[in-house]
Parts: C-alpha cells; sequence; structure tokens
C-alpha cells in the first residue's frame, strides 16, 4: 500500500510541480498516473523512491513513512523500471536481473534460483539467456528483463515510468498482456505512469489522471470513462470514449449479461473470437468483415455461440449508456 | 568494397616495401652497427628511455584518470570548465618550452624531464576519462540510483567499466606520444636514446642517427600493441561493441 498525505514538490517560489496530492494505493492494486506531459506524474512517481526529495507532506509505504528509511534501503525495497530498460551493457543478463539480490547480499545458489524462477515468468530460457549481453536482446525482451529486474528482490511495491513506451504497438500489446498475467500471480503494488489512454484503461485498477500537479479525477477507468468528474477529465479521454470504453468488458461479460445469439449456419464464412476478448476488438472484426455475425469459441475452441452488433448494442444500452446518460443528467 | 579492399591492401604492402627496402638500405650502410658495437651503451640509453615513460606514464595516470572522476562528480561539476581549461593549456606549451621552463625550477637531469613529460601526458588521459564518464547514458546512472545502488557501486560497477575503453584509449595516447617525447629529454640531460638521436644530427652521422630513432618507433609500436591487448582484457565484453558503435 502506498499512501499519499498532502505530498507538494516545489521547485522554487513560483513553480510547484506536484500541489498537495491525497491518495491510496491499495495493496495489489496497479495505479495508473496519467495526465499530459509535464503534469507532474514522473515527478510524482520518482518521489516515491526519493530520487526527488518531497517539499511538503509525505509517502507511507506500507505503514512505513519513507523518511524514516535510509534513501539506499528504501530503494532496494521499492522495484523501479524505467523506459529505456536501463539494462547495463557491461553486465551479463543475469548479473543484471540479480543486481538488488546481490547488493542485499544473496548467496550465489538463492540468486540462480530466483534468477531461473523469473526468467520462466517471462517465458525465456534461463540457460541461453544466463550468459548472454543486453546488445544480443531484441528491444522487446531487453524490456522483459527491465521488468523481471525489478522484480528480482521481490519488493511488495513497483514503480514504473512508462515502461513499455518505448515498444512498437505490436510488442507493446504483447507484454503488457504479459505484464498483467505475471501480475495476477505475484500481486504486486504498482505505481505506473503513463500518457498512453488505451495502456491506462488496459494496466490500471485505478487511474489518477493528473493536470499541473493536481488530481483531476482518482477512478477505476470504467468509472472515469462514464462518469468524466469535470471538463477536463471528459476531454482528456475524447469523444469517443465510449467506445473506448467497450475495451474494459470482454465477450464474456456480455454473455453474462444477456447472453449470445444461436450460431446461423447459413452463413459460412464467418470469423471466430475468444471468449475473453474484450468488445472493442469484437466490434472492430465485425464492422470488418460482410457477415454480421461473429463466431465465440471458448477456452477449450468450441464454438459457444454467435454476436452480432445488435447484441453489443443492446449490452451497450445496459451497462455504458445508461451510466453516460445519468452522468449528462447530473 | 573490392576496391576499396584491394586499394587498401596494396597501400598496406607498398608500405610494407618502403619499410622493408629502408632497412635493407640501412644494414648495407651498416647504420645499425653502433647497436652491436656499443651494445653496452645502447641497452643503458634504452633503459633510461623506459624509466622517463614509465615513470612519467604512471604518475600522470594516477592523477589524470582520479582527475577525471573526481571532477565528473556533482559536487565538482561545476569546476570543470577551469581545470579543464588549466589542462588545455598545460598541452598548448611546446614540449621544449616546456623541458626549457623545467629547467629553470629543477635544473637538469633525470627529474626535469620526466616532470614535463609527466605534465604532458595528463590531458590525453584526463579528457578522455572525463568523455567516457561523460557519455555514460544517464537513464542507467538514473536505474542504478533507483535500484538502491550507492555512489561508490555506481562508480565502480556501472561507471567505470563503461567508460574503460575510453580511459584506455586516452592511455594508450599518452603513453605511443611520451614514448617519441621522451627521446627530447637529451635537451636536459635526461638521458634515453635521444642522446644518440642527437649525436647524429650534430655530427651527420646517420649511423647514430638510425641506430636510436629505429629502437624508438618500434618501442612505440609495440606498445601501441600491448596496450591495445590490454584493452581487449580490460574492457567488459558487452560494453565493447558499445564503445566501438
Amino acid at each position: 500500500m502506498i499512501t499519499f498525505n498532502h505530498v507538494t514538490k516545489r521547485y522554487n517560489e513560483e513553480k510547484t510541480a506536484v500541489k498537495d496530492l491525497n491518495f491510496t494505493v491499495e495493496k495489489g492494486n496497479i495505479v495508473v498516473l496519467l495526465g499530459p506531459s509535464g503534469c507532474g506524474k514522473t515527478t510524482l512517481l520518482r518521489m516515491v523512491n526519493r530520487l526527488e526529495s518531497i517539499s511538503e507532506g509525505n509517502i507511507v509505504i506500507n505503514e512505513q513513512d519513507s523518511m524514516d528509511l535510509n534513501a539506499i534501503e528504501l530503494r532496494r525495497k521499492v522495484g523501479y523500471v524505467i523506459q529505456s530498460n536501463g539494462l547495463f551493457p557491461n553486465m551479463t543478463i543475469e548479473e543484471n536481473v540479480m543486481i538488488v539480490p546481490d547488493l542485499l547480499g544473496w548467496t550465489k545458489k538463492e540468486k540462480r534460483e530466483r534468477f531461473d524462477y523469473l526468467m520462466k515468468l517471462i517465458g525465456l530460457d534461463p540457460k541461453i539467456y544466463r550468459k548472454r549481453f543486453p546488445h544480443e536482446l531484441s528491444g522487446g525482451q531487453q524490456q522483459r528483463i527491465g521488468v523481471v529486474r525489478a522484480l528480482a528482490a521481490d519488493p511488495p511495491v513497483m514503480l514504473m515510468d512508462e515502461p513499455f513506451g518505448a515498444l512498437d504497438p505490436i510488442i507493446r500489446e504483447k507484454i503488457q498482456d504479459e505484464f498483467l498475467q505475471i501480475q495476477r500471480e505475484v500481486k504486486k503494488t504498482i505505481l505506473f505512469v503513463s500518457h498512453d489512454i488505451d495502456e491506462a484503461i488496459k494496466m490500471g485498477d485505478k487511474i489518477v489522471l493528473l493536470r499541473d500537479g493536481e488530481i483531476m479525477q482518482y477512478d477505476t477507468p470504467s468509472e472515469m470513462l462514464t462518469h468524466p468528474k469535470n471538463e477536463f477529465v471528459s476531454q482528456f479521454f475524447g469523444k469517443d470514449r465510449a467506445i473506448k470504453s467497450l475495451s474494459l468488458h470482454t465477450v464474456k461479460n456480455l454473455q453474462e449479461v444477456i447472453g449470445l445469439a444461436h450460431i446461423d449456419d447459413a452463413i459460412e464464412d464467418t470469423k471466430t473470437i475468444n471468449v475473453n476478448q474484450d468488445l472493442r476488438n469484437t466490434i472492430s472484426m465485425l464492422l470488418n468483415q460482410e457477415a454480421d455475425q461473429v463466431i465465440v469459441t471458448d477456452d477449450q475452441g468450441e464454438r459457444i455461440g454467435s454476436i452480432t452488433i445488435d447484441l453489443v448494442q443492446k449490452y451497450l444500452h445496459f451497462e455504458i449508456k445508461g451510466k453516460l446518460s445519468v452522468s449528462q443528467e447530473g | 568494397m573490392n576496391t576499396k579492399k584491394l586499394i587498401g591492401n596494396s597501400f598496406r604492402f607498398f608500405i610494407y616495401g618502403m619499410v622493408l627496402l629502408f632497412f635493407i638500405w640501412a644494414i648495407k650502410n651498416q647504420y645499425f652497427s653502433y647497436i652491436f658495437s656499443e651494445t653496452g651503451t645502447f641497452f643503458v640509453l634504452l633503459r633510461q628511455h623506459l624509466e622517463l615513460v614509465l615513470v612519467s606514464s604512471i604518475f600522470a595516470i594516477l592523477i589524470a584518470v582520479p582527475a577525471g572522476i573526481l571532477i565528473t562528480r556533482p559536487k565538482f561539476r561545476k569546476a570543470e570548465w577551469l581545470v579543464t581549461n588549466i589542462v588545455n593549456f598545460g598541452q598548448t606549451i611546446p614540449s621544449l618550452a616546456v623541458l626549457a621552463l623545467m629547467i629553470s625550477v629543477l635544473g637538469i637531469g633525470f627529474q626535469t624531464a620526466v616532470f614535463a613529460l609527466f605534465i604532458y601526458s595528463i590531458l590525453p588521459i584526463f579528457r578522455n576519462t572525463v568523455a567516457g564518464l561523460d557519455t555514460i547514458d544517464k537513464n542507467l546512472i538514473d536505474a542504478a540510483k533507483g535500484m538502491g545502488m550507492k555512489p561508490h557501486q555506481i562508480l565502480f560497477r556501472i561507471e567505470l567499466p563503461n567508460a574503460a575503453y575510453s580511459i584506455l584509449a586516452g592511455i594508450r595516447t599518452a603513453v605511443v606520444l611520451n614514448i617519441g617525447t621522451a627521446a627530447l629529454a637529451y635537451v636536459v640531460g635526461g638521458g634515453g636514446l635521444g642522446v644518440w638521436i642527437f649525436t647524429g644530427i650534430q655530427l651527420f652521422d646517420n649511423g647514430f642517427l638510425i641506430s636510436g630513432a629505429i629502437p624508438v618507433t618500434l618501442m612505440a609500436i609495440l606498445a601501441d600493441y600491448l596496450l591495445r591487448k590490454l584493452e581487449y582484457v580490460l574492457v567488459p565484453k558487452g560494453s565493447r561493441r558499445v564503445a566501438k558503435a
């Protein structure tokens, strides 16, 4: 858990980067700091591990004031991932990943076992990569190593500064999925900086939307999309926020609420979609093909029904439009 | 690509040929004879020359590398321009003038020559140390700090290994220059192979000149070769490619 109490960052009399922030990151949650550039999100992140000093207020990490600990000790307890992976070119992958355990004085055997475990977590063969150097890896692999390095000493709290920002869209999406998978297993408390709305919606259990060092709204992604608190929030998420919010719902959610349609056998040439896919992808699939239905399959590949634009619209009406209209009234 | 290679190769063989011709010419005229007829003196001069180079280079490394590290620490950053300018100024004075100036302070002899060579070697080592440390990606330092590395751990585990290529290149430049410049030690009575070279010039005796100059040249080439090998050993494998790119 990370709690921010009246946290303020002032560079000098005129310039205040972060203004009196109060919020809590619950244990095991990912909270995304989102906002336009220069809104203070990276500064706020770096205040947690004291790479930036705190002018006023305090930050409490798991019941301990961050100022009570020595900065070095604090940083070893908090995982840190940066955008340009930050791998050290002079060290092998194993040495890179095991930096914090090494600083903490783990034994050789402990380090080796941990390295093997971590590499398996990201699906890379520890034997192959142990003695390799960073420059021998692809950008995606390097970033995975960067993430795993922050997990090395099993810190309860992680800070991630646009960790996937430098990757191309296809690899970024893949690594995001992979990371969410890992997070389900390790359940870290994570503060995540992003400027990408789609990434924030996908990764965040909650989002902090910042502007000029102030919180515009702190909410779950769906609340933010359906109930924007003010003009800035609704503008930031854009006119298409109803469509964006579709990516928060899966075909499975729709099936649970209104059920799927029967498969129309008369139509031969249609695509299939996994039941765990989100509705945003489903809609674009429906719009991209001639047939007006897409066959839904479960994880075993069994056809369990079909989905149509009408169904999505119906679901939208129940789930999203309802909420949207409420917000417009209020 | 092939024509480039061809030109490169033919140029190389041309140079080899010229060197070979030179040696045939020199040996025919018995220009190396002093090395054999005055072997005792030759080895004394060779030893003096090596001592001049070694002592001055070691002192220069001991001063310039730590100075380069110190000046790149955040605390001393502001003084960088001052120190760099002083060191640069030292380099603009011709080596003969440095020697002449030193005579008035230290008198004549070995120590004067060593001191002048030492002054002269500082700049390349210092400049390359600073450049090597400055070109390290700031994100690496940030990542190291963020993971809880102490300043000395950052220096020894991250900065120095990644700057090693540049620092060693500076040392190599300094040592090779030093071997040539050490021939001037004769002027202040510092000894070394310069004694034969200057004797040769004064007596118009190619025998003395070449018996002194060729060993100096070979020494410089050998030092360059050995220090390159040392770079290969000392620069971490992962940084090597980055350094060359």
